[in-house]
């Protein structure tokens, strides 16, 4: 069905000491750096502490799952690691560049440059094609039409979606609709590829076939950042990192290198 | 410049989609500023219109003629004063034109008297009511531009002579003789049989008050014998003067010899006074101001009714879009994409509505010109451009409040938004 899918699954690491929880592959360059991260906001008369200083780094081609349950500041960090929020104090460095003081327009540039989002609900936009969709973000970074279509179609063909180019998203499935996203996600060639549960609205068949395609992103060098509540779609990652209470709980490999 | 150019074309485009996809909501829109548009423009020709005939009007009254007379034409004191003064006299056309002659570089060319009644006039079975009588000289010619349907003016052997010779206006020929010339034929005014020499050619009316068809001019000598009884000899006297750009020395010059013919003193007022055409046109151009003034704000009130509409659909327009703005936000739209996607979308309503009301006004205009061939309106590309500017101007205006609250969102909680 997906050229990506025919690629066999990647040869498991050899891990040095099985019981090392510290980060899994610190293979690649650093993507993402955050030290001592806080976030807070107002909620009526509360102060609310999302993130009461969380430190993380993440490098060039991992596949890292965020876990942690409603109210654990998951979405405030995944919002923060997305740059589509600063943090309220500490340092936020993304590709060396510091993040924590940009302004919105620097933010978005950020965004459509080095940042795929992939969405639980999609979020295509309904009126529009496939192929429109995807050029998205190519629309926003300054590219021509040619040089747009000519991208949007290679990365649709590249997840599988060749012949689906002029549907609209009510004419596609589930499955193909994250898929769509998930083109869209990748067509600038970001640094990050940030999915918010992506098979949260999908059936487990069309689930599993959406982790297969990160799968293959990733064996392609791509750095994945799942955010995800749903322990077997964590366990895709390599490396899991648990939030409570706006703390990282536990930063560690995923079962699949463990086992 | 080249994203900026990707955003705008991305912009006209989700414009397209999303008129197209709420055609009813759209087109209700849009009937708020079409109906503001047409308002606008049929005010601004109308006031346009009324200034034209406003100016042809006072053309009429000749810009190179003062009118010697006994009281200002606008006064806002009150009329005793000019009540006792003298009349002025009829001979005083021919003593003005001896000064005239006899001052070196005059500013006046010739004096002319001219009497004014009201009366009936009669041919056969048909008769006109109230056609102003002029009696004046045969140079009444020279001074007031007299063209002719048929016939001619009066002579000067047959205004000296006195003669019941008539030339009648447009209106009053077309009224006594429908179906025939008039020339040489006879009418009956104040009990006297008239030979009519001439027919004027259609003039208009003046300010819409009076018509200048509706008169009918005879030698002042016959204009005495029958109309005037003991006045016989009062009369207004025109002066035209030879460059209608010196009119204040032209003035000046006239006053002068009128103090000399009438004896004043140096140190005394004058019992006469001197009017010209400006006289109304600087009364009268602020009460032509003010009605343009007044037409325009209260014609503004509907398109302003329009804008309100604007506003608000595009308001709702971002609500229910929210979550696209956070999603465009996240692919990296920048504030000022979102401002633009919006603001264009408002435009655009405005400017289809701008279209559609400049065609409803041009019907209206077509046929109100068929009905009526002398209202004096018309329909200019002039208009098109200012109707298409107004629309831009309402729909940036209008649209201008959301698509800031929209570019202002904060991407997590669009994103967020059900």
């Amino acid at each position: 069905m997906s050229t990506l899918l025919a690629t066999p699954p990647p040869a498991v690491p050899i891990m040095d000491d099985p019981n090392d929880l510290r980060p899994a592959r610190p293979s690649g360059p650093l993507v993402i750096d955050i030290e001592n991260v806080t976030k807070e906001y107002q909620m009526g008369a509360e102060l609310i502490h999302a993130l009461r200083g969380v430190s993380l780094k993440i490098f060039r081609n991992e596949y890292l799952a965020i876990m942690g349950p409603s109210g654990s500041g998951k979405s405030t960090l995944m919002n923060m690691l997305g740059c589509l929020d600063t943090p309220t104090a500490g340092k936020y460095e993304f590709n060396g560049r510091n993040v924590a003081q940009m302004d919105d327009d620097e933010l978005a540039l950020i965004r459509n440059k080095e940042i795929g989002f992939v969405f639980q609900t999609f979020n295509l936009l309904p009126r529009s094609d496939a192929l429109h969709n995807v050029e998205l973000p190519l629309i926003y970074a300054g590219l021509g039409p040619d040089a747009r279509r000519e991208q949007a179609e290679r990365t649709l063909t590249n997840v599988g979606l060749g012949n689906r180019m002029h549907h609209r998203p009510n004419e596609l499935s589930g499955g193909q609709r994250q898929r769509v996203a998930i083109a869209r996600a990748l067509v600038n060639n970001p640094s990050i590829i940030l999915a918010d549960e992506p098979t949260g609205n999908l059936d487990s068949r069309t689930g599993e076939e959406i982790m297969s395609l990160f799968e293959a992103l990733y064996d392609q060098g791509n750095t994945i950042i799942l955010v995800t509540h749903e322990a077997d779609i964590a366990e895709h990652a390599r490396r899991i990192v648990r939030l409570r209470d706006g703390l990282i709980e536990s930063d560690g490999p995923s079962g699949q290198l463990r086992n | 410049m080249r994203r900026l150019w990707f955003e705008f074309t991305e912009s006209w485009r989700i414009a397209y989609a999303q008129l197209r996809a709420n055609r009813t909501r759209s087109f209700l829109t849009a009937l708020g500023v079409i109906i503001g548009i047409v308002a606008v423009t049929l005010m601004g020709t109308a006031i346009a219109g009324i200034n034209t005939g406003f100016e042809q009007s006072l053309a009429m009254l000749g810009d190179d003629i003062l009118y010697v007379s006994k009281a200002p034409w606008m006064r806002d004191d009150d009329d005793f004063q000019y009540r006792n003064r003298p009349a002025l006299k009829a001979d005083y056309a021919e003593r003005l034109n001896a000064i005239i002659e006899a001052t070196p570089n005059s500013q006046l060319v010739i004096a002319v008297p001219s009497s004014a009644s009201f009366k009936k006039i009669k041919r056969g079975d048909n008769e006109v009511d109230r056609v102003m009588i002029l009696g004046t000289t045969d140079a009444f010619s020279e001074i007031s531009p007299t063209e002719f349907r048929e016939g001619r003016f009066f002579t000067g052997e047959e205004s000296r002579g006195g003669r019941n010779v008539i030339v009648l206006g447009f209106d009053v020929a077309n009224a006594l003789f429908p179906n025939e010339s008039p020339i040489d034929r006879t009418v009956t005014l104040a009990g006297q049989h008239w030979r009519v020499t001439g027919v004027l050619a259609r003039q208009g009316s003046f300010l819409g008050l009076f018509s200048f068809d509706n008169q009918a001019i005879l030698p002042l000598g016959a204009f005495q014998k029958y109309f005037k009884g003991k006045n016989r000899d009062e009369s207004d006297i025109r002066v035209k003067v030879k460059d209608k750009n010196k009119l204040a020395e032209s003035k000046d010059e006239l006053t002068g010899a009128m103090r000399r013919l009438r004896g004043i003193l140096p140190d005394e007022q004058p019992n006469f006074a001197i009017n010209a055409q400006e006289a109304f046109k600087s009364t009268l151009g602020p009460i032509q101001a003010g009605i343009a003034i007044a037409g325009l704000f209260i014609t503004s009130l509907s398109l302003f009714v329009g804008a309100i509409g604007i506003m608000n659909i595009t308001f709702v327009s971002v609500k229910e879009r929210t979550k696209e703005i956070g999603t465009r936000k996240a692919l990296g739209a920048r504030r000022r994409t979102i401002l633009l996607q919006f603001l264009i979308e408002a435009v655009s309503i405005c400017v289809l509505g701008g279209i559609a009301g400049i065609g409803v006004s041009w019907l209206l205009f077509f046929a109100v010109g068929s009905a009526f061939p002398s209202f004096p309106i018309s329909f200019s590309m002039q208009l098109v451009f200012v109707g298409l500017f107004i629309s831009v101007l309402t729909g940036v205006v209008s649209g201008f409040a959301p698509a800031w609250t929209a570019s202002k969102l904060d991407p997590v909680t669009a994103l967020r938004y059900e």
